[in-house]
């Protein structure tokens, strides 16, 4: 492949290679043109949606600014989340340090917002000009009585997996700091959801018409006092296991919480998670209810969803995305509606996703680690694929090349989750895929030419 | 009129970005040029996602991926594999090197490395390196993006022979507004540098192939005849001379700078006009003429609907003191006018512009301070870029978007704002908005205006 770094060759593989190797959860390689942000990006992703804090990024303008409003995480009360918070730290700040700045800052929000609990996020420069973040921040929890919580989020520590950790570790700071006696038995947390487009609220409509009480949704709509009794519930759903593992993980490990790992894309996975929750909980009414409620879900979406599948038979999609374990569900989605995956690739992937992506693709599928405008370029024009699935930085290179794009990221307007996010993916994929502008596409028009001459 | 400064310690819903942006955004006006951030992975892939959702074009920036051993052991290391990698993979003829809070936090000295890195190649081809100081802690993404304009210019201005002809620098504006000025320039049938010229390279035709580096950009070539011009145009009201190549010109290798606001409205674009008439002798051709001419009809027609409306304006220094020039001379009242920028100078470009307006000028505001202003100035429109749009619609005001970033519409980088047609553009749009308002909020319905 002329377009690969020979440092990262091992980075991209084929399924069906004898030797199905790939590196992966290495930093990435400098110039390479990653698709990937940092730690801060990993840590402000996942605490982003809690709506009734403060989230009070520590650092010179760019950090905050570049993350105003940028996830369409939704909220059903406040919006605090939806503010873009900075110490907007200057030259001077650099040289006398950031504490006074910092405690001003937070002193004045607490004041004038009255939040739940404020994040404060470490950018690069805090690391290096040695304010005492944890020091201020007690200060203030302190004189105000609520959590105030550093998040390790230096952008240059690591990759942006390190920031998930530093993001679950704020939230493992919160939970267990309320009685959580009186949460009902049947109970679960959502972990790993963000409720872009409002989609926790689908998913918690899932659960709550089995009977199940959602406790804490983390992150997504998420509210303080719930995230802080979130170790009185039965069980933990993991989705986009990548960042929001090591909360399962840690809270199984200190509150025996025992989790699950799901996936609310596509039919398949859907239905999985009602029913891997429902046998948890080993009661046959639940399980009746989950029952139920697929069937007739998927009554409901089938025919329309077989409309699309009938335009897009035998079309080929690659997909890029943030984690992984998303990949696997898109994989399945796009089957349902007639369309086979052929180049697949992630930022943040590790050894058993890849190993899982290899196991669900077919003999030929491209699998790529931390890659780039170039290398994807290439993998489409090698693949001839009809749809990339990404978000806004793939976009512009499906564009270019004439192929149809589904933002299935922070840009998202429209629900993704669910039976009823089935049917709008599918939508979404048939109006980028099935629209006639590509015919003036240059490599389109081509390919319209040659497919006549046929 | 009158000044103020946020007395608050924090800042809330910036009106600006960080100087590594407008870096970027700079280096991408020049032809093969591909932009390298020193830091951290993050700061190189916010900004390519912020710039990719204003331009809906592909915006490649190549970052040196610090770890934390690079921040302790400094970052040459990681700098040159990355110069290497992206020499390798996008044979650049130029790589364009800002720098981060981080870098120049832990002291990195990018024109040793750079030497260092050149020496190491023996002679061997390499594409030239433009290193550039944009710590993120001084000034906004104006500044990096003039800080950009003039190192390159200070490292690649090197021609010794008059050329004559003139320098432009526009300072950040669209792409529609380069390739506009391009035309009215053009007219005068004179040879010009005009840096940056992202105009192509930021919006793009599609191609048949994925092109690397775009086509277009102000070429080295150009800049290098910098130095032999007659005479700079500089379109900025607020720069300071030590930050301004156009002042590294005059200073350095004698080409007389011409300072002006950016040509937006007709009295702003006039001077432009004359100036260029003047350095030329040449008059203004018909087809300017003519542009000038339906303007000023136009303007007539919707004179009404526009009389001392007030209005707020908010964006980058020298776009608000341009709007607020074409807002003042159509008969609105600027009631507003903010920048998260804080050159110092605003209030004295607003004064220049719009001698009789008093409006309440803001720099260093953010969108807290403009929301909490516009509430009690409730004004008719806003106009700016699209970070207003919380504000206009919490405050029910109409938003006609202007400047950079536009993030809700399609079309940002087609937005134009300068000479006489991007006055038409803009004066087409406001008087619209204000009869669309008004028209929507009547009973009756009107079908004629």
């Amino acid at each position: 492949m002329e377009q690969l770094l020979a440092q990262r060759e091992n980075q991209v593989t084929t399924v069906g290679d004898a030797s199905f190797k790939i590196d992966c959860e290495k930093a990435s390689l400098s110039g390479s043109v990653s698709q990937r942000a940092c730690v801060f990006c990993g840590s402000r992703v996942v605490l982003y949606p809690i709506a009734d804090a403060v989230h009070l990024v520590h650092g010179p303008i760019g950090c905050a600014s570049y993350t105003w409003d940028i996830r369409g995480a939704l909220s059903s009360g406040p919006e605090l989340h939806r503010l873009s918070f900075s110490t907007d730290l200057k030259e001077r700040d650099v040289i006398f340090g950031g504490e006074k700045p910092l405690e001003r800052s937070l002193e004045e929000l607490i004041e004038k917002y009255a939040p739940s609990a404020a994040f404060v996020y470490s950018t690069c420069i805090v690391g290096l000009i040695g304010d005492d973040v944890e020091a201020v921040c007690r200060k203030v929890a302190a004189k105000y009585e609520i959590p105030v919580i550093p998040v390790h989020s230096e952008g240059f520590k690591g990759t942006k997996r390190d920031g998930y950790k530093a993001a679950c570790d704020a939230l493992f700071k919160l939970i267990g700091t309320l009685p959580a006696d009186d949460v009902p038995k049947r109970s679960l947390n959502i972990l790993g959801d963000f409720n872009l487009a409002g989609e926790i609220w689908i998913i918690k409509d899932y659960y709550e018409k089995m009977g199940i009480h959602v406790q804490a949704s983390i992150t997504g709509d998420g509210r303080i006092a719930d995230i802080r009794r979130a170790h009185g519930a039965a069980l933990n759903v993991v989705q986009c296991s990548g960042s929001t593992m090591y909360l399962a993980k840690e809270m199984k490990e200190k509150y025996g919480i025992p989790f699950r790992r799901v996936s609310y894309f596509g039919i398949e996975d859907m239905s999985d998670a009602l029913y891997d929750v429902a046998k948890f909980f080993k009661d046959p009414e639940i399980m009746r209810k989950a029952t139920d409620l697929v069937s007739r879900e998927v009554r409901e979406i089938y025919p329309k969803l077989m409309h699309y599948r009938q335009a897009l038979e035998g079309k080929t999609a690659a997909v890029y995305v943030g984690g992984a374990f998303k990949a696997f569900s898109l994989v399945k989605a796009l089957r349902t509606i007639g369309m086979e995956v052929v180049m697949v690739g992630s930022q943040t992937g590790n050894a058993e996703d890849y190993q899982q992506l290899r196991d669900i693709c077919k003999p030929g599928t491209i699998i790529a680690d931390d890659s780039n405008p170039l290398e994807l370029s290439s993998f489409l024009k090698q693949k001839d694929i009809d749809l990339l699935i990404g978000g806004v930085k793939e976009r512009p290179i499906a564009y270019k090349l004439g192929v149809g794009f589904c933002d299935h990221n922070h840009e998202r307007k429209r629900a993704l989750e669910g039976f009823v996010g089935m049917l709008n993916f599918a939508e979404e994929v048939y109006s980028s895929v099935m629209s006639p502008v590509w015919q003036f596409a240059p490599r389109r028009e081509r390919r319209t030419v040659a497919e006549a001459r046929q | 009129m009158t000044e103020n400064s946020s007395a608050s310690a924090v800042t809330t819903n910036a009106c600006k970005q960080c100087a590594p942006l407008g870096a970027t955004v700079a280096f991408k006006g020049i032809e093969g040029a591909m932009p390298f951030i020193h830091g951290g992975q993050g700061c190189a892939t916010y900004i390519r996602r912020y710039l990719i959702s204003h331009f809906k074009e592909p915006v490649d920036v190549a970052s040196s991926s610090f770890s934390d051993d690079t921040a302790i052991f400094g970052g040459e290391s990681n700098l040159r594999v990355g110069l290497d990698n992206v020499a390798r993979k996008y044979a650049p003829s130029l790589i364009g090197v800002s720098t981060t809070c981080l870098a120049e936090t832990i002291g990195e000295n990018l024109p040793a490395i750079m030497r260092r890195h050149l020496e190491s190649k023996q002679g061997a081809a390499f594409p030239l390196l433009a290193p550039v100081s944009t710590p993120s802690y001084r000034g906004t993404h104006v500044d990096g993006f003039n800080a950009v304009v003039r190192a390159v210019i200070e490292q690649r201005a090197s021609a010794s022979d008059r050329c004559g002809g003139v320098n432009v620098l526009p300072g950040f504006v669209s792409c529609a507004d380069l390739r506009h000025l391009k035309e009215i320039i053009g007219s005068f049938d004179i040879p010009y540098t005009l840096l940056p010229d992202y105009s192509d390279t930021l919006d793009a035709p599609t191609q048949s192939d994925y092109v690397p580096l775009a086509d277009g950009g102000t070429t080295l070539a150009e800049i290098a005849a910098m130095a032999g011009r007659d005479a700079t145009i500089q379109m900025s009201r607020t720069l300071a001379p030590e930050a301004s190549g156009g002042s590294w010109l005059a200073e350095n290798r004698g080409v007389p700078l011409h300072t002006l606001g950016l040509p937006i409205g007709i009295r702003e674009t006039d001077r432009l006009v004359d100036l260029l008439s003047g350095l030329t002798g040449r008059d203004a051709t018909k087809w300017l003429i003519g542009e000038r001419g339906r303007l000023i009809d136009a303007y007539i027609d919707g004179h009404k609907y526009v009389f001392e409306k007030k209005v707020a304006i908010y964006g980058e220094e020298d776009l608000v003191a341009g709007l607020t020039s074409l807002v003042a001379e159509i008969g609105m009242t600027p009631v507003l006018c903010a920048s998260g920028g804080a050159s110092g100078k605003l209030a004295a470009a607003i004064r220049s512009v719009a001698p009789n307006c008093t409006p309440v000028v803001r720099e260093g505001a953010d969108f807290k301070a403009i929301t909490d202003e516009l509430r009690a100035l409730k004004p008719d429109l806003m106009i700016g870029n699209s970070k207003g749009y919380k504000t206009a619609r919490e405050l029910g005001v109409p938003l006609v978007r202007a400047g950079f970033p536009i993030h809700d519409r399609i079309g940002g980088s087609r937005l134009l704002h300068l000479g006489y047609r991007g006055a038409q553009r803009l004066f087409d749009e406001i008087v619209n908005t204000l009869i669309a308002r008004t028209q929507d909020e009547s009973p009756v319905g009107y079908s004629y205006m």
